[in-house]
């Protein structure tokens, strides 16, 4: 095979943006543990290792961009560059969504306790499932994965307005939580937000390997083929 | 074997490979210099008013000149050029450009078999062809002799000249649309032109000096004669027959015939190449 | 969209080998189309067979049926089908022993036309054409052919070639003699002259397949292995081979 060079540098793309995806997924895993056990030292190194994933996020922009400048990449070549420059966006965002659950937390900790109508570690566990999937879909090319990434989020979408309805029933019924209910349901949102971003990384992967832009629901005739 | 004597072997070696290319060069150089200034020194003294413009005076006689003899070669050249070049340049064409089959091998063929052929052998087939058909010796039958020895000249040098052109040049043409036969004359023989006119030229000078072939058809002549059914003087056949006679007179004459036979082979050269030789290869490549 | 040149099942051999193994292509109207693959895939032998180039070669044969708008090229002259159907080379090969006015008049005033004001005017329409008029105008009889630079040397040959008013204009490889700014000149000439006529391209560089065609075909030992409009070709190509190709895994 000729262009190994090339080839070489697409592998370490890929290494460098999973890698990436690693300290985003670790990011939120803590974010989540944090809230379960109300530790403070959790959310300080979520926001610390902040800085280390949008640097990362740099880097692997200018190495895409470099590629795509100095070897001309082409079809499934370029689609996979392209996938890559935008899944770097959406993992970025989950790490930003980590930090934002973080916050809360460190709202809630302040404040007394209060049994809330809402499961997060459950929704997380689906939520963080769901980011596992689409980044196994990107490490192997698998379509099929990725396309039950794009139905499981349907599932979460559900969970959070679940979440909306009994937390604002819970607000309604006891007032003075109603912080720790919104910070809650603020943290449930981040959540669902990192479910979609794992439905983009889940049709970027499926734009590289067929090349269809499955975007906003244009991949429904895709179930079928 | 240490570097520096590589490095001084080498550059002797280029030393000595250039000055025996330099050495070989002046000696050939030289030797038609010399040839050159033999001849002017034994001929130009000789050649005068008189000799440009008397005919020969009879044996025994001192003074006259070799002007009918002059004008005889200029004819005998001149028609033989007439019939061997169109000739030649035309198996030329053909050899180049359509000749690429068993006919064409044969046509070559036989023309380096006649390139070979010793000129008073092809003296006699013309005598044979026109001298003996005619009842008579003629200018017509020393110009058909030189024109046989022209034409596989010619044929030759013009096909390899001709091959010389790149096809890209007749690809070009043909692109447009433009047929074989037209490329030929138009392009290919326009782009090869000053080296078929070397060619040409290479071949004039041959048979300027041919004297065997002149032998049994022109004959020579000691008086004008304008026709070309008549016997005729020929420069080279005058110098034959003065060179071997007893007569000192004649001797000085035959030097200075010599020196105007060159003089004008070269002079008619000059004037070709300035007229016609511009080259246009050298930009092709 | 019309189609310009319509090809059918063409083979094409050299002596006994089959360069060329049936091949289909439409070729569309005042569109440029491109034709890519490795070295030895048939792509010139193809090209050369549109304008009956093909057969100067002696030991060289066609067979299918090639129509250029209504006309099948083997049923006229090839010299009147190299008319309609012009070509431009490789290597620039202007006409050494012609003045850059002459190169460009040749195609016509060899073919019989003599008179000069139509002479001039089409020489002046087609080195305005070719984007070199003004870089020469002042020395058109003077200087040579052979005397400009490659890039000229090249726009000199697209004019020659545009003189003699042909509708489709086949260029093998024309700028990979080239240095970058005299292609993109001559990638910029291909989009005006796409207006008048109908330009196939050979090339070996995929990147101006890109730039200036909008159809590509991709050939591949002898064989058309796909057809498509070049954005899909270079982004999604159907066949594999063609991805192969053009990722630059083999070739």
């Amino acid at each position: 095979m000729t262009r190994i060079r090339f080839h070489q540098e697409l592998d370490e793309l890929k290494h460098r943006i999973l890698a990436m995806a690693g300290m985003s997924e670790q990011a939120i895993d803590l974010a989540v543990q944090a809230y379960t056990q109300r530790d403070l030292a959790l959310c300080q190194r979520v926001l610390n290792n902040e800085d280390a994933i949008n640097r990362a996020e740099r880097e692997v922009d200018e190495f895409a961009i470099d590629l795509l400048a100095m070897q001309q990449p082409m079809a499934v070549d370029l689609r996979f560059i392209l996938a890559v420059i935008k899944i770097n966006a959406d993992v970025e965002r989950v790490g930003d969504q980590a930090v934002n659950i973080v916050q809360r937390v460190m709202n809630m900790i302040e404040l007394p306790a209060y049994e809330l109508p809402v499961d997060i570690p459950a929704m997380a566990s689906r939520v963080r499932a769901m980011v596992r999937d689409a980044l196994r879909s990107f490490i192997e090319g698998d379509t099929e994965l990725a396309r039950h990434v794009l139905e499981a989020d349907d599932d979460v979408d559900r969970i959070n307005k679940e979440a909306f309805a009994s937390l604002s029933t819970f607000m309604q019924a006891k007032p003075e939580g109603a912080v720790q209910a919104l910070d809650a349901l603020s943290i449930a949102r981040n959540l669902e937000r990192v479910a979609d971003h794992a439905t983009n990384i889940a049709e970027d992967v499926i734009f590289w390997v067929r090349g269809a832009d499955v975007r906003h629901g244009a991949g429904q005739s895709l179930a079928g083929s | 074997m240490s570097n520096s004597f590589l490095q001084f072997r080498r550059r002797f070696t280029d030393y000595l490979a250039t000055f025996v290319a330099a050495a070989l060069s002046t000696i050939v150089v030289g030797a038609l210099v010399a040839i050159f200034a033999y001849l002017v020194i034994k001929g130009a003294g000789s050649v005068n008013w008189a000799f440009l413009t008397h005919t020969p005076k009879p044996v025994g006689e001192v003074g006259g000149g070799m002007a009918n003899a002059i004008v005889g070669s200029i004819m005998v050249l001149g028609m033989g050029s007439l019939m061997g070049i169109p000739f030649g340049i035309g198996a030329g064409i053909y050899l180049a450009e359509y000749g690429h089959n068993r006919l064409g091998s044969l046509i070559r063929f036989t023309a380096d078999v006649l390139n070979g052929v010793p000129s008073i052998v092809i003296g006699l087939v013309a005598y044979g062809l026109v001298v003996f058909r005619q009842g008579h010796f003629s200018a017509f039958a020393g110009s058909v002799a030189l024109a046989i020895m022209m034409v596989p000249m010619v044929a030759r040098t013009t096909e390899e000249m001709l091959l010389l052109v790149p096809q890209a040049v007749r690809e070009a043409a043909f692109g447009l649309g433009i047929p074989q036969w037209r490329t030929t004359i138009s392009i290919t023989l326009a782009t090869a032109r000053a080296g078929i006119l070397t060619g040409i030229m290479l071949a004039f000078a041959r048979i300027a000096g041919e004297t065997a072939p002149l032998m049994f058809t022109a004959l020579g002549n000691q008086f004008w004669s304008f026709s070309a059914n008549q016997p005729i003087a020929a420069v080279p056949l005058q110098i034959y027959t003065y060179a071997l006679s007893p007569y000192d007179d004649w001797h000085r004459q035959a030097w200075a015939g010599a020196l105007v036979l060159v003089a004008l082979i070269v002079g008619t050269i000059s004037v070709v190449r300035y007229l016609f030789g511009r080259s246009v290869l050298r930009e092709v490549s | 969209m019309a189609t310009a040149v319509e090809v059918r099942d063409l083979k094409a051999w050299f002596g006994k080998t089959e360069a060329l193994h049936g091949i289909d292509m439409a070729v569309e109207s005042n569109h440029a189309t491109a034709v890519i693959g490795p070295s030895g895939c048939g792509k010139s032998t193809f090209i050369r067979c549109l304008n009956r180039m093909h057969e100067t070669n002696p030991v060289a044969r066609s067979e299918g049926e090639v129509k250029v708008g209504a006309m099948d090229i083997y049923s006229m002259p090839a010299v009147d089908v190299r008319r309609k159907v012009g070509m431009v080379f490789q290597k620039p090969n202007p006409f050494p022993s012609m003045s850059i006015y002459e190169n460009v008049a040749a195609g016509l005033k060899l073919n019989g036309t003599r008179n000069h004001k139509t002479l001039d005017d089409v020489v002046e329409r087609s080195l305005q054409q070719a984007a070199l008029w003004d870089e020469v105008k002042d020395t058109l009889k003077k200087k040579s052919g052979a005397s400009l630079s490659g890039g000229q040397q090249q726009r000199l040959c697209i004019a020659r070639a545009l003189a003699v008013n042909p509708e489709v204009m086949l260029m093998d490889e024309p700028c990979s003699a080239l240095d970058p700014i005299s292609t993109a000149k001559i990638e910029d000439l291909i989009f005006e002259l796409k207006q008048k006529l109908t330009i196939v391209i050979v090339t070996h560089n995929m990147q101006q397949a890109s730039r200036v065609a909008e159809f590509t075909g991709f050939f591949l030992m002898g064989n058309l292995v796909e057809f498509d409009r070049t954005e899909k070709i270079f982004t999604n190509p159907s066949d594999k081979r063609t991805e192969d190709y053009i990722t630059g895994r083999f070739g």
